[in-house]
């Protein structure tokens, strides 16, 4: 046996991959003990990746490059070796009871990267990271090694000169880029974080510069990459030495607890006011977005693409009674719908938008049985309306239709009901379902029993595309709500009522936009309410003003909260902003 | 008409000109055809397949029937007998308070509840068929409440055999009291019955076809008893035992765990009212067993799993759902995924056609087959002078093909016979060497010659010390299984065998004089070591004489039983080594063989998380890039926007601070469209480089990884812990 590391990188890297490597060898040999073994290094990622899983050659092929070589074995390929491997892992994992087993081919990460324990974040890591990440060029160095020759790195033009890497294959040392004040702001909360996080935001920045000059760094680090010169920046991160813990790596078990012992919020307290325009409104971001294409148009038209080979399949698998599901990062809309113009476009279809806000299951079951089997008329349980459509479907054996569900973990479809109706639905002969998924934990929603009602075939379509629709009605946080919609459904809702009422709710709206800068308002009380709305003659007793009040609740006017002491206060859940228009508005008229 | 709307979720399509009564039939055969290079054949290999899972499917049906016939048998004869008790009730005290109790079959089904559904179809059926006309089944999830629960009773049951009087029953029924419902349902039996034993009516087909007795029993089939809720159940049998005279009732409960359930979900005094008989259903494993016998163990369907797919269909049985009906259904997409796949699974049928189609192949498919790994292998170890002429001569290798083909079946046909023999002889040793189950074994058959691994040494060596009377029986069930073959191979290992077995038998004679001799020689000991305790025990006498027995052990010639299990071993040996070699090395295993193991798990058995993790921490795995191209495994800073959003969250505690965010997230980019970074811009991020951030994180919401959180301004909550 003959071990020989053509190329090194860093010693601790060799260190972290010899014990893999031996114990790769150790099953090899005893699998067979007459073959030569060529070892030679390639990574630790590489590695790690080897061993994990790579059945998936689509994918695997470009990244994992084979570590052991059993020469005798060669000719056969090593797919089903890794296959063996990759099935008792599968058993293993499974017996272990998580879900990192049932991992699939087409990714070359196990379950135990994605599913594991909390551990303890510091604040500022995110921002260490960023600086670190802005020091390495844009394109990595391949660390060549002799025998298999490297491709030139294209990209290496991006490269700063600065950035050049010395040639030497030893450690790759980059020299920031980063102006020196950037990277002191950017490590800067950490100040805080320690001592007031708690704090709603405040004006943290001023404390924060007046210590800047003699801040320090109060937490350790570990793997921030050193850079050769001992320039400030990297004076930054050295930690002062009392405060450093000396100790090796905490274990995993203390890591857990420590993560988990403090309730308190380690972040900054910096807010988005501090932008210039610290909300854009939907209108410009979509302008914005819509001038900044994707920089990988093409690879990312290139993948859909490959989507698509796959239509005539699922057609076939449809008609044999399966069910189409798709998942993968990246709106699949287009694609699914790309598969509805092109092969759907001469049977009765139904689409529909699971991510849409107000979708319910009796919408979809009235579209089906209003507009799709023409039956006029209402029923008076959706069960009654199930049982219809599958009597009226069995009746016409050779009436196909094809239902797409545009994220069919919608938040509206999720509960169970929902999702078992559809079950129902799929299980049809002659339906047929094609449908997809984006949500992390969307598998949950089924079920064993609604699993095999749906008879899902999964198909990845990974296609980074954005999801300009799924996510333009969610209301983003940082996106500034124009308050156009709230406006207009408030004017229309208070146009119908009686005057009295519309004065009533004027009451509450003036007091709460003279409360506005009040962060401790929590709203109106009742009995103040009752007060004011007789001393303006616009009720005579509680009992009217409840009545009216339980209007506006029904329309979603107000919102009621029980304080601390019992009493109920009344609140317009509207921004002041849309509030004093409204408020304008009406007097207007 | 676009499919995006504020005001719509659902938007439906017709065709314009109604082209639905063309050529529906052909549909899935277009897919199929359209899917694949070659149309000729394309056709044809979609009809095989569908052939061939038409016939497997119906071998899977009768699998299902047999092995619910005997507990459906007792069911049904439970059902008769309580009804007959029922008619012939005596006016005694004893049988009047038996008269009070409703008789339950509770029938323990196990928890895979995906298969329950076919057990209750087929077990309503036979009732119907034999037993009685009122069969009717709920579903927990129909019956929330006590008046749903009876309403669903009464309709089912008054709609099944009162045609006419569908229309007004459904109509007025629901507005009755639950009180009302039960004493109609008694005048409504009553004039069934009155019907059914006069002249019997033209309407009533179940009647005038089946004798039931004069009062058929009416049958409750609660499908899952554990969803039930309690009180649900509780009022149900309540208001039921007060009509026991009237009506003769019987429930079918379906449970699916163990019949504490029903001690656990009904008080004693419901329970008192109940006469429960237990039926156990066969378990899913032997079920599965008994499928896997029968669809995958035969030489009767040409189509094969390989190993590894076995694999993944048994783990995913084992480890996920216990269904058969899954297991099925994936075999299914295994022999769809073959015949799509691979297009010389066109000789993937009977050998006779199989022959004639050889006959057939195009030149085209004449160069496929040379291309197959297990025919190169062939062509390799051929004479020089035959590999030119199989590699030029398409005449020839079809001569060639049709002789391997016949080849592929006999190995086929002697494959499986031996498979079992050798199971019978293995699967009673201590610890299982090569598995408890035939389909372990199968499936190491399949992946590797048996015979070279240890557990199969091991096997042998215990072999080798099996006792005369355990051998024997595994033999006469090697015999038993031997002896429907048809091939010359398998006759002769039968004559064998038969021989062997014969001798071992005849040993009988030699062995009781061995065996008195044996007996003597024993009690000559036991006289001798009574000598030695008599005297006075010398530490070097017992020593010399334990040395002495130890030798003459050694010396000991074996017996001529002992020589003639060696030979039986070795005669099996010989078999396992002929028989059963892997399929692999056999020339045109493909053409039979499913090894898209990895398409099969993905499609049955995704990971949509770790898809979505490479997607957002290898991006170059997915857009090949140069510039994504990273060595190190770390996401290049030129990544798509969500990956850098995502990579730098994952640094991140419990809160993220949406400012600080950003700020990093604008570091990364600038860094990595490689501007000039210009102090004074600093302060305010671009405003496309905002809209992008805004972007990612409100996709990052939507695929779940953060939401918003009203702890802290400007922050939102982690909700994932991977990936660090």
């Amino acid at each position: 046996m003959q071990i020989t590391y053509f190329s090194f990188w860093t010693f601790v890297c060799i260190v972290a991959c010899y014990s893999e490597i031996m114990s790769l060898q150790k099953r090899k040999t005893s699998k067979k003990d007459t073959g030569v073994l060529e070892v030679r290094f390639v990574g630790d990622a590489d590695v790690l990746d080897h061993i994990v899983d790579k059945q998936d050659v689509k994918v695997s092929k470009d990244l994992v490059q084979k570590l052991v070589t059993d020469l005798p074995r060669e000719k056969e390929g090593d797919e089903e070796d890794d296959d063996v491997f990759d099935q008792q892992e599968y058993v293993e994992a499974l017996g272990a009871g998580a879900e990192d087993g049932a991992e699939g081919g087409s990714a070359a990460i196990g379950g135990a990267a994605v599913f594991t324990f909390q551990t303890l974040k510091r604040s500022n890591k995110m921002a260490q990271m960023a600086t670190a990440w802005a020091r390495t060029p844009v394109k990595n160095v391949t660390f060549s090694t002799p025998d298999e020759d490297a491709s030139p790195p294209k990209a290496s033009k991006r490269q700063d000169s600065q950035n050049k890497t010395p040639q030497k294959g030893k450690k790759v040392q980059f020299v920031s880029t980063t102006p020196h004040r950037l990277r002191k702001r950017l490590s800067a909360p950490n100040l805080k974080s320690d001592s007031d996080s708690e704090l709603s935001p405040s004006d943290s920045e001023e404390e924060g510069d007046e210590k800047e000059g003699g801040e320090e760094s109060s937490v350790a680090t570990e793997a921030t990459p050193k850079t050769p010169s001992k320039s400030a920046a990297a004076a930054l991160y050295q930690t002062p030495g009392k405060k450093t813990k000396k100790a090796p790596e905490p274990s995993l078990l203390e890591e857990y607890f420590e993560a988990h012992s403090s309730s308190k919020v380690l972040t900054s307290d910096r807010t988005l006011q501090r932008l210039q325009t610290p909300r854009l409104d939907q209108e410009t971001l979509c302008k914005l977005l819509d001038g900044n294409p994707s920089r990988y148009a093409d690879e990312i038209g290139q993948l859909n693409k490959g989507h698509e080979k796959h239509f005539n399949k699922w057609m076939l698998q449809l008609q044999l009674g399966f069910s189409v599901l798709v998942y993968g990062l990246g709106s699949k809309k287009l694609l699914l719908e790309t598969f509805r113009t092109s092969m759907l476009s001469d049977s009765v279809h139904m689409v529909i938008n699971g991510f849409f806000p107000s979708i319910t299951l009796k919408s979809i079951l009235n579209s089906i049985t209003g507009e799709v089997l023409d039956h006029i008329g209402n029923f008076r349980t959706p069960m009654d309306q199930m049982d219809f459509i599958v009597e009226a479907m069995r009746k016409d054996p050779d009436f196909h239709v094809y239902l797409i569900i545009h994220n069919i973990d919608g938040p509206m479809l999720r509960n169970e009901k929902t999702q078992q109706t559809l079950g129902q639905l799929a299980s049809i002969p002659n339906i047929h379902m094609v449908a997809s998924i984006d949500h992390i934990n969307a598998p949950l929603v089924w079920d064993q029993p609604k699993m095999s009602l749906f008879n899902w075939l999964w198909y990845e379509t990974t296609t980074y595309l954005p999801y300009v629709e799924e996510t333009s009605y969610e209301n983003s946080l940082l996106v500034q709500q124009s308050g156009a919609l709230a406006l207009s459904s408030l004017t229309h809702v208070l146009r119908s009522l009686t005057p009295n009422a519309r004065g009533i709710f004027r009451l509450l709206a003036e007091f709460q936009l003279e409360n506005r800068d009040n962060p401790t308002y929590t709203g109106l009380s009742f009995q103040d309410f009752y007060q004011r709305c007789r001393e303006a003659f616009l009720v005579n007793s509680d009992i009217t003003l409840r009545t009216q009040l339980t209007e506006f609740r029904d329309h979603k006017l107000i919102r009621t909260k029980k304080g601390a002491d019992g009493v109920e206060y009344l609140l317009i859940p509207v921004d002041p902003g849309t509030l004093s228009d409204f408020l304008e508005k009406d007097v207007a008229e | 008409m676009t499919t995006s709307s504020i005001s719509k979720g659902c938007f439906v399509f017709k065709p314009s000109v109604p082209t639905r009564k063309k050529k529906k039939t052909l549909d899935a055969e277009d897919y199929f055809v359209n899917g694949s290079d070659d149309c000729k054949d394309s056709k044809l290999r979609f009809r095989i397949c569908l052939d061939l899972w038409e016939d497997m499917k119906s071998e899977t049906e009768s699998v299902q029937d047999d092995l619910n016939k005997k507990i459906l048998d007792s069911l049904l004869e439970f059902a008769k007998k309580s009804a007959s008790s029922f008619m012939s009730r005596e006016e005694d005290w004893a049988s009047r308070m038996r008269a009070s109790e409703i008789p339950v079959a509770a029938l323990v089904l196990g928890v895979n509840l995906t298969d329950h559904n076919m057990t209750f179809q087929s077990l309503s059926d036979r009732l119907q068929h034999s037993v009685t006309p009122f069969v009717v089944s709920v579903q927990a999830k129909e019956c929330a409440a006590v008046k749903y629960l009876l309403q669903k009773v009464l309709q089912r049951l008054t709609g099944v055999s009162m045609d006419k009087d569908e229309e007004e029953t459904s109509t007025d029924l629901p507005q009755k009291s639950a009180h009302c419902f039960l004493r109609s349902l008694c005048d409504w039996y009553k004039t069934a019955c009155k019907n059914s034993s006069g002249i019997s009516p033209g309407k009533k087909r179940s009647f005038s076809q089946m004798d039931f007795s004069a009062n058929p029993p009416i049958i409750v089939i609660l499908k899952d008893l554990e969803a039930f809720s309690a009180h649900v159940l509780h009022a149900f049998i309540l208001i039921c035992s007060q009509y026991t005279q009237q009506l003769p009732l019987l429930f079918i409960f379906g449970i699916a765990t163990s019949l504490s359930t029903v001690q656990r979900m009904l008080p004693h005094s419901v329970t008192s009212m109940l006469s429960i008989k237990l039926f156990q259903a066969s378990s899913c494993t032997k079920h599965l067993a008994t499928v896997i016998d029968k669809l995958v163990l035969t030489p009767k369907f040409p189509f094969k799993p390989s190993g590894k797919v076995l694999q993944v269909l048994v783990g995913l049985f084992l480890y996920h759902d216990f269904s058969v009906h899954n297991f099925i259904k994936g075999l299914q997409f295994c022999l769809l995924e073959h015949f799509h796949s691979q297009p010389l699974s066109v000789l993937c049928c009977k050998k006779q056609e199989a022959v004639v189609r050889t006959q057939q192949l195009s030149h085209q498919e004449m160069e496929k087959i040379r291309q197959l790994p297990s025919f190169m292998r062939f062509v390799e170890e051929q004479e020089p002078q035959e590999q030119v002429e199989l590699l030029t001569s398409d005449e020839h290798l079809k001569e060639l093909c049709q002789k391997l083909l016949k080849g592929l079946h006999r190995y086929h046909k002697n494959f499986f016979p031996i498979l079992r023999c050798l199971h019978v002889l293995t699967s009673t040793l201590p610890k299982y060497p090569l598995g408890k189950q035939i389909r372990e074994l199968h499936v190491t058959c399949l992946e590797r010659n048996v015979w070279e691994t240890e557990e199969y040494e091991s096997a042998v060596q215990l072999l080798r010390i099996l006792a005369r009377d355990e051998l024997l029986t595994a033999l006469q069930k090697c015999v038993e299984i031997l002896l429907p073959g048809k091939t010359k191979e398998l006759r002769d290992a039968l004559k064998q065998l038969q021989d062997l077995k014969d001798r071992l038998e005849q040993l009988d004679a030699y062995a009781h004089p061995l065996a008195l001799d044996r007996h003597v020689e024993g009690r000559a000991d036991d006289c001798f070591s009574e000598n030695g305790l008599q005297k006075k025990t010398d530490l070097f006498q017992l020593q010399k004489t334990l040395l002495q027995m130890k030798d003459s052990r050694r010396t000991k010639e074996r017996s001529p039983f002992e020589l003639l299990r060696n030979e039986t071993i070795e005669y099996i040996h010989s078999l396992v080594k002929m028989h059963l070699t892997r399929p692999e090395s056999q020339p045109l295993y493909e053409v039979c063989y499913c090894t898209s193991s990895g398409t099969l798990r993905h499609h049955l058995n995704a990971t949509p998380r770790t898809s979505l993790q490479m997607a957002l921490t290898h991006p170059y795995c997915y857009l090949q890039n140069e510039a994504l191209r990273n060595e190190t495994g770390a996401i290049s800073s030129a990544a798509p926007d969500i990956c850098i959003v995502y990579k730098l969250h994952l640094e991140c505690g419990r809160l993220i601070n949406l400012y600080d965010w950003l700020e990093a997230y604008s570091t990364v980019v600038i860094a990595a469209e490689g501007e000039d970074p210009d102090p004074s811009e600093k302060e305010n991020v671009d405003e496309i480089r905002h809209a992008c951030f805004i972007r990612a994180v409100s996709e990052l919401e939507f695929l779940g990884f953060v939401k918003s959180t009203k702890q802290k301004t400007d922050h939102v909550a982690r909700l994932t812990w991977g990936g660090c």
